[in-house]
Order: C-alpha cells, then structure tokens, then sequence
C-alpha cells in the first residue's frame, strides 16, 4: 500500500509523518512518532486505552485513521502536563498496573473540560467506555470528582 | 512506626500518569521485525496439509514455520508443541508463525497460509474427559518428559491426580446427621489484563540471547528456554519492564519460546510478537474451568465431622500450570474449616479447550465458590444462621489442614474475627432478605475463604542494595511490577528498617535476568513476604557495614552506633555521627588515606520447611501461612426478570499488617470487582467444536465504570512472625469471596441453589424453570 507523508497537529506540535492510508491513528502515534503513551487494548474500540482528545473530544484513536486526523488538534497523554487530573489519579491511587491509565485520564480530562458539574449519570456515560481490570473504580470515581471540587 | 502503614505515594506514580511508563510492546527498533501466528480454527483436528506457498509472496516476509517438529515444552509435563504439528488440540493454538518486516505484512501473509483440518471429536469438558472411552487429548502421554510430582494417567485425560486422604471417613459419616451433596460446574474464562501479552527475542552472533517479556517470571523464561532447546543459561537475559496487569496469566511460558524460535529464524534479528485481544483471549493461557461434587457431614450442632470432596479442573489442551493449580486446590480444598475427616481427589484433565495459567487467588476463588455453596447448602438444611455455621467450624490454631499442618496464630491468623467484622459490616443481623416492592427484594450472602501459597518449595528471592555518593540508596530485586505496588512496599521495608526518608530510597522497576537478583516468579502473593525478608537482610547486611566503617572513623565500638536518618551515630551523643554520604564508598581522611570502600548489601530467603506432598495421602506442608478471610455481597434482585444490581460487596481479610493503606484497599477492592465479574458473567462459551465464540471484550465483559457495587473494605491483623512486620499476602482474597458470597446471595433470592457460574439472569431463569 502506497505510504504519504501528512502533518499531524499533535500536543501543540506539527508533525510530518509518514502513513498508509489504512494506518490508524494509534499506529501512527506509537509506531511513526513515538508517543507509545496511547495503549493497544483491543484495536477495536471496546477497552478505550488508546483514548486521546481530539479537538476537545475524547477518541479512541484505534477506531480513527491517521489521515482523518489532519487538520484537526490531537492531545495525547504526552501533551497533559501536571493538569489536575493527573494529580487526583496519583493522590486517590486511581491506578494500579497504569496501562488503562493514559486513556482513563484523556477521557476524564475531557469529561472535565466539557462537563465541569456532571452528574453521576454524565459520570458513568463517559466513562464506561474505558476498561481498568485493576482498580475498583471507586479510586477513580474519587480523582474525577476531586477535580471537579477544585481539590 | 514511621513507614509502614502509610499511604507512600507509588514510586512509579508520575511515569504511570503522564504516559511515560513503558510496557513491553512500548519498546520498539527499526530493525525489529513482526511475528504473526496463524491459529487453530478448531478445538480438535488433524492437520492434513499446510499451504504456504502465498503467503510467501507477500514483500516483507522473511520466515514461515509451520509443520516444524521443536522439542515439546510445558513447564510440568513436556506436552506441548510450541507450534502445532500433526493435530490441533485447543481453539487458538499457534499452527504457523510468520516474520515480515512489518506488522500488517505478517498479517497479510498469515492470512494467505491455506490450513487444511480434519475434524476429531472433541472433548469438550473435563467431566466428558474423565468418561470411560473419552476421545484422547495426548494419545502419547506415557512417553512425555515430566516433573517427579505429576501423575499422568496414560491411556486417559487425567494429566496428575491428587490425593488427600485425613482422617477416617467412616467415623466422619457416622458422626454426621445431617449429610448434603452438590455439584457444580463452570467453564474456563480469562484474566483479561489491559495489556495484551508480548514478547521480543534477539539472538547475537556469541549466542546471547535478549528476551523482552510482559511476564510474571522472566526468570522461569531463563530457565525453561535454557532447558527446552539446550541453550547456555548464561546466554539468556530476560528483560521485564513495567507489566499491565497479569493477575496469573503471565505467570505462564509461551510467547517468549515463539519470539525466540522466529529470531532463530531470520538469523537472529529481532522479532516481536504481540497479542490482539482475540490472541490473548484464545492463544495464551486463560483461567480454568471446573466441574466438582461436594459432600459435607455435620452433627447436630452443626460440627462438620466429614468432606469428601472431587474436582476435575479444565486445564485445557495443556496441562502446564494447571496441574499446579489442581493440587494447590487439593490442599485447601476444604475452604477454611476444621474438619478431621477429608477425602479429596482433584483431577487435573486435558480437554480440547485453551489450556489454563494460574488465575488470582491459585485455585481457591474456583473451589471457594463450591465449599461456600455447599456450607450454606448445609446450613439451611441444618437450619442454622449460615454466618453462624462458618463462625462455628472456623479453622483456628490447634487444627490441622487437609495436608494435615498444624495451625498457629502466626500461621493461620484469625478469621472468626474476620467473620464477626463481616457481621457488623453488611449489617447481617437486619436479616438476609428485605422486601423493598413487590418486585424488587434486597438480599445478602456471605463466605468465607483461606490461602495457602503453593509455590515451588526451594523458591528463592534475593536484594541487592547499593548507594548513591549523596547517600540515597538503589534498591534491586526480581519482583516484577505487575500493578500491586510491591516495589514500592518494598522500599517502605527499607525505609522502616533503616530508619530513613523512604525519597531518598530509588527502586528499579525493571528487572533484568543478568543483573537483578532472582525473585522466583510474582505471584501468589508472595513479593512482600518473601522479597521483603531479603530487603530486610540485605539492610542488616548494609548496617553491619555502616556501623564498621563508622567504628574506625569515630572511634567508638559497633555496639554503641546508631543508624538512622541516613547517618550514624552515637547512641548517647547523635550529634557525633558521620553521614551516609562521607562512607558510603568509603571514608577519606583529610590527608587523603580511605577505609571502607563502597557499601553494597545483599540479602537473600527462602521459604524454610516446605515439603513435596505424600502422593497417597496429601501429607506435606504446602506454605507458609495462610491468610483467611470473610465476605458478604448485597444485590437487589428483581423478582420478575431475574436481573439484579450489584448493592455492596464486602470484605475482611487478615493481612497479618497493612503495609500500605491506599494500595491494600485498592488490592482488595480490585480484586473484589474481578471475583464479581468471574461470578457474574465472564465465561467462554464453547460450541460444539470446541470454539469460544466470545473472544472479544465486548462479548468477553469485566465489569465497567458504574457497575461495581459500593465496596466494604475491613482488616484484621494477626501478625505472621516470620513475614516483615508480620504482613500476610493479600493481593488475591478480594476475589476469592466473591463468587460464592454472590452465588449465596442469589441462590437464596431466587430460590433454588444456583451451582454455576457465571450467574446471568438466564441461567437463573433455567434454574428456576428446572427445579420447579
Ligand atoms: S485499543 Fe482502542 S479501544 Fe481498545
Ligand atoms: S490500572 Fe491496570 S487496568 Fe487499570
């Protein structure tokens, strides 16, 4: 297959980088650019471990094609310096293994961003999407709503 | 206490939440090249012919194995090929392996590789296995390489049978007047860890060979590949970074043989091999299943006089880790009661499923769930308070176990203390049943649980402590960094026992098979125990050094030195000391003379009085210590439909100490979401040939954000003497509980007994409908 070099707008960044049309956007964050933080839990959408923000929505970059991500602003894990959520995850022991991690956290980071007073139900919505087999949930129940009180 | 207890931030906390941890498939070279495995279609067929002629054609393959005849590996019995040759014999099994330049070329070519099958009966279950004229797994099992303490039975799909015999049975049944009987059965299922399972393999040109491995025992890899291909032991270095979760499924040896064999292949250039989900589900190890009877005798007051216990766990293609697993089922299989008379067969048997690796909580979540059933079984044939049934047959010091250990404090700890917390907990004496509609009914069961460590009985684990010249120490040891936060226990022991700020204590997350000191393999909830008593060695061994050089310096006998806060000192005079930092590599006079030298201290443990079991009776010491436990779980239950929400789910464990507070909560409560979705609805569904059809995690569900229950957490902390500070393994007892505690629960909701697994309301709808 034919490989074409686009320019992703990633973590503030443009990066040129080479692709097959066929390539998701998880391989091309790990295998192209070295931004191995987005994990493969399934490459089909259902444990959300790749999840990054996409022009401040959250995407499960397994389920979108790096070419349908020019033009739009891509933020990885890479790109969340000590932002709140970060902070909460660690404090409440929202993690264990740490492999779900960097997609729980772009998901709650932009549950915050859209929905800074979700209730339990916007909570859930969201974040059932993401698979943790480690945590209870409860710990990351706790940091989401930490955060939200401004903890 | 200053350390130990406190919730010490994890130390690889900041690397876990920025994305910068990495895991093995994170490691990635230009000139690594991709592996792909085509699997088995079926659960058991001859292969008839393998068509590779297309697959060549794709650019980019450099290697094809198939129909490659390799030494058979497994890691108790030598009984499996690393890729099939002649027959399939599970769903997922490898049948060829190919090496391209790129990920999507390999599975381009794999998927032009023309298998063809002949279809075999399939064994589709370990009772069908266990019947007379049962088509053969391994026709050849008499022939097969095997440890000294399994049992094969040639000519049958029995892989090892255990035996315990305690007690006579007679008197027990004699003493008994109340006698019930149950049986139960559920299939296997899977760990699903986040991280699928990956391996890379290199091999240079002076026959090193580097491993890179997501696994729970890169020093088992070392080993076993040494001693399955005949390679220098020496030569091999397995490398393990961080893990994503494993939870037994990578306690197992596998895709490391076929990354090894593939470099092999191609000349020795790297390859990798990385499990999709399906992969991972079907290919590798999963959780075993199990089909059991339990008979329990009680008097009147409802003593238990007698057990005759059997089960025929589904190891699978492959008998591997599941022969362990059946005898460490064997030894506890009483769950945690005093009973003077046990009978116990635990067949391990071969069926045409995906073969089993061990499974948090080693056997005892799956033999839990039927002792527990069973005990409230026989409480509402007794007629008594089933909390109070388990209350008054709890096993305690002065007992022995059905291996026939006699029970300490120190050993045993306390679980009539866990079941009262439990009691108060779940609010118990407000009754099991609540009607909250006509609908709707609130209900609550309990359970109980002990465990027992199996491991190899010469198991070693070793510390190595070096410093830094600003006096902060690097702490070394083989516990692999799996999620449980052991690493960072560790460095807590330290801290504790050298008395110093736990920051100034740097612990290597990655272990490497050349450079870091042999932890035998993590699992069973042994890191802190076992690795914690070389770390507390390794200190003393540190002091003992400190405290010489200091003598010299400060001219003054070891006996009246202090070490603390990373100085020594006087006793009587702190203000006279020297810090870390001036000895640690030795002291320097002003006119340049040094003494000492740098300071590396080493400790090592290995589990004293272990014993192989008597293959007629069971008679051996199997552990250390056994931490016991109580639960309770709370559902609401709709009475209509059989659906039901998970309310509450409780657990008291003794833990002998809390090392870490936040990480032993989250250890339990982790644990106790996973034991809830093993009960409740993880399971493969097999067809008639053998084929799990539910392979993905969206027909394969762990439970989800805003599912769980509300979790009830209590400790009880009944010191085990020989354990740093007395700490009990507790990374597993969340789970255990659970499927029986559930399984109580909605039994008793619905009605009729509920003896298998997973509890979806269809399989209660078909109970009810049967029982009627
Ligand atoms: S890898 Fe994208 S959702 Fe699982
Ligand atoms: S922390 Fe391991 S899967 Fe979430």
């Amino acid at each position: 297959m034919p490989l074409q070099t686009i320019t992703l707008h990633i973590n503030g960044e443009n990066r040129p980088t080479t692709v097959r049309a066929s390539d998701t956007l998880l391989y091309a964050l790990r295998g192209r650019l070295g931004l191995t933080g987005s994990k493969p839990g399934c490459l089909n959408g259902d444990c959300g471990a790749c999840t990054v923000n996409v022009d401040g929505w959250p995407m499960k970059s397994c389920l979108m094609l790096a070419v349908e991500a020019v033009g739009k602003k891509v933020t990885t894990i890479e790109g969340l310096h000590d932002s709140p959520i970060q902070q909460a995850f660690v404090k409440e022991f929202a993690f264990q293994c740490g492999y779900c991690t960097p997609g729980f956290i772009m998901n709650c980071h932009s549950l915050l961003e859209q929905h800074p007073d979700a209730d339990d139900q916007t909570i859930k919505e969201w974040l059932e999407s993401n698979i943790c087999r480690c945590t209870s949930y409860i710990e990351i129940e706790k940091a989401v709503k930490a955060v939200m009180r401004g903890e | 206490m200053e350390v130990i207890g406190r919730s010490v931030i994890r130390k690889e906390a900041a690397d876990k939440v920025t994305g910068r941890a990495k895991y093995t498939d994170d490691f990635e070279s230009v000139q690594m090249l991709s592996g792909k495995m085509v699997i088995s279609p079926y659960g058991h067929a001859k292969i008839v012919n393998i068509d590779t002629a297309n697959a060549w054609k794709v650019p980019g393959v450099r290697a094809i194995i198939a129909g490659k005849r390799y030494p058979l590996t497994g890691e108790t019995i030598r009984d499996r090929p690393p890729i099939a040759v002649d027959k399939v014999r599970y769903h997922g099994e490898p049948v060829a392996l190919v090496v391209a330049d790129t990920p999507a070329q390999a599975k381009t070519a794999a998927d032009l590789i023309n298998v063809q099958y002949e279809l075999l009966p399939v064994v589709n279950s370990p009772t069908e296995a266990f019947q007379e004229g049962a088509p053969l797994v391994h026709e050849r099992l008499g022939e097969y390489k095997k440890e000294a303490d399994s049992y094969p039975v040639p000519g049958t799909n029995i892989a090892t049978h255990t035996k315990i015999r305690k007690g006579q049975m007679e008197k027990g049944w004699a003493e008994s007047e109340t006698v019930v009987e149950a049986s139960f059965s559920f299939a296997p299922s899977d760990h699903a860890a986040m991280e699928t399972r990956c391996a890379t393999a290199e091999i240079f040109p002076d026959g090193k060979i580097i491993i890179m491995t997501a696994s729970q025992a890169p020093f088992m890899a070392k080993r076993l590949i040494a001693d399955y291909f005949g390679e220098d032991m020496g030569k091999i270095i397995v490398h393990t970074p961080l893990v994503g979760g494993a939870y037994g499924g990578k306690a197992a040896v596998q895709l490391e043989v076929l990354a090894y064999l593939a470099s092999k292949e191609v000349g020795g250039r790297p390859v990798k091999i990385f499990n999709t989900r399906e992969e991972d589900i079907l290919t590798s190890p999963c959780h075993i299943g199990l089909d059991a009877t339990v008979k329990l005798g009680a008097d009147r007051n409802g003593m238990i006089k007698a057990a005759e216990i059997r089960f025929w766990w589904d190891g699978g293609a492959y008998s591997d880790k599941a022969i362990d697993v059946s005898r460490s089922g064997a030894v506890d299989c009483t769950g945690p009661y005093n009973i003077e008379n046990v009978w116990c067969d635990s067949y391990c048997m071969y069926t045409n499923h995906p073969y089993a690796s061990p499974f948090r909580g080693y056997s005892h979540s799956e033999l839990s769930f039927v002792i527990e059933r069973t005990m409230d079984i026989l409480a509402q044939k007794l007629n008594i308070d089933p909390l109070e049934l388990r209350y008054i047959n709890a096993i305690k010091p002065g007992d022995t176990t059905p291996t026939r250990v006699k029970l300490t404090r120190s050993n045993v700890g306390d679980l009539r203390k866990c079941i009262e917390k439990v009691r108060e907990l779940i609010k118990w004496d407000e009754g099991a049943i609540k009607e909250v509609n006509e609908r709707i009914i609130r209900v609550k069961g309990v359970s109980c649980s002990w465990k027992t460590s199996t491991i190899d009985a010469n198991a070693p684990s070793g510390a190595i402590l070096t410093f830094n010249r600003d006096g902060s120490i690097n702490l070394m040891s083989g516990v692999i960094e799996i999620g449980t936060g052991t690493k960072t226990i560790l460095a807590q022991i330290l801290a504790e026992k050298l008395k110093m700020d736990v920051d100034r204590i740097h612990v290597r997350m990655e272990v490497d098979t050349q450079t870091t000191p042999e932890h035998w393999k993590t699992v069973a909830s042994r890191g802190t125990y076992m690795a914690g008593r070389a770390v507390l060695q390794a200190a003393d061994d540190v002091i003992r050094q400190l405290k010489e050089v200091a003598s010299c310096v400060l001219r003054a006998p070891e006996e009246d030195l202090v070490v603390a806060d990373s100085r020594v000192f006087l006793r009587d005079d702190p203000s006279i000391g020297l810090d870390f930092k001036d000895i640690v590599y030795g002291y320097q006079y002003p006119n340049g003379n040094s003494i000492g030298g740098q300071i590396i201290g080493t400790g090592k443990f290995i589990l004293r009085h272990i014993t192989h079991l008597d293959p007629e009776t069971g008679e051996g010491k199997p552990g250390p210590e056994w931490a016991p436990a109580a639960y309770g779980v709370e559902i609401e239950f709709d009475k209509r439909d059989y659906t039901y929400r998970l309310i509450k789910a409780c657990t008291v464990l003794d833990i002998g100490k809390v090392m870490n507070e936040k990480a032993a909560l989250g250890q339990v409560m982790g644990a106790m979401s996973m034991g809830l979705a093993f009960a409740g609805r993880e399971t493969f569904y097999f067809d008639e040939l053998g084929r799990v059809l539910n392979p993905q995690l969206r027909t394969y569900r762990p439970l989800r954000y805003g599912e769980n229950p509300e979790y009830l957490v209590g400790f009880v902390e009944t010191p085990h003497l020989d354990s740093p500070y007395g700490a009990r393994g507790g990374g597993e007892h969340g789970l255990m509980g659970m499927p029986g505690a559930l399984g109580n629960a909605l039994s008793l909701a619905a009605g009729v007994p509920l003896n298998c697994l997973p509890l979806i309301p269809e399989f209660i709808w078909r109970a009810k409908k049967t029982f009627k």
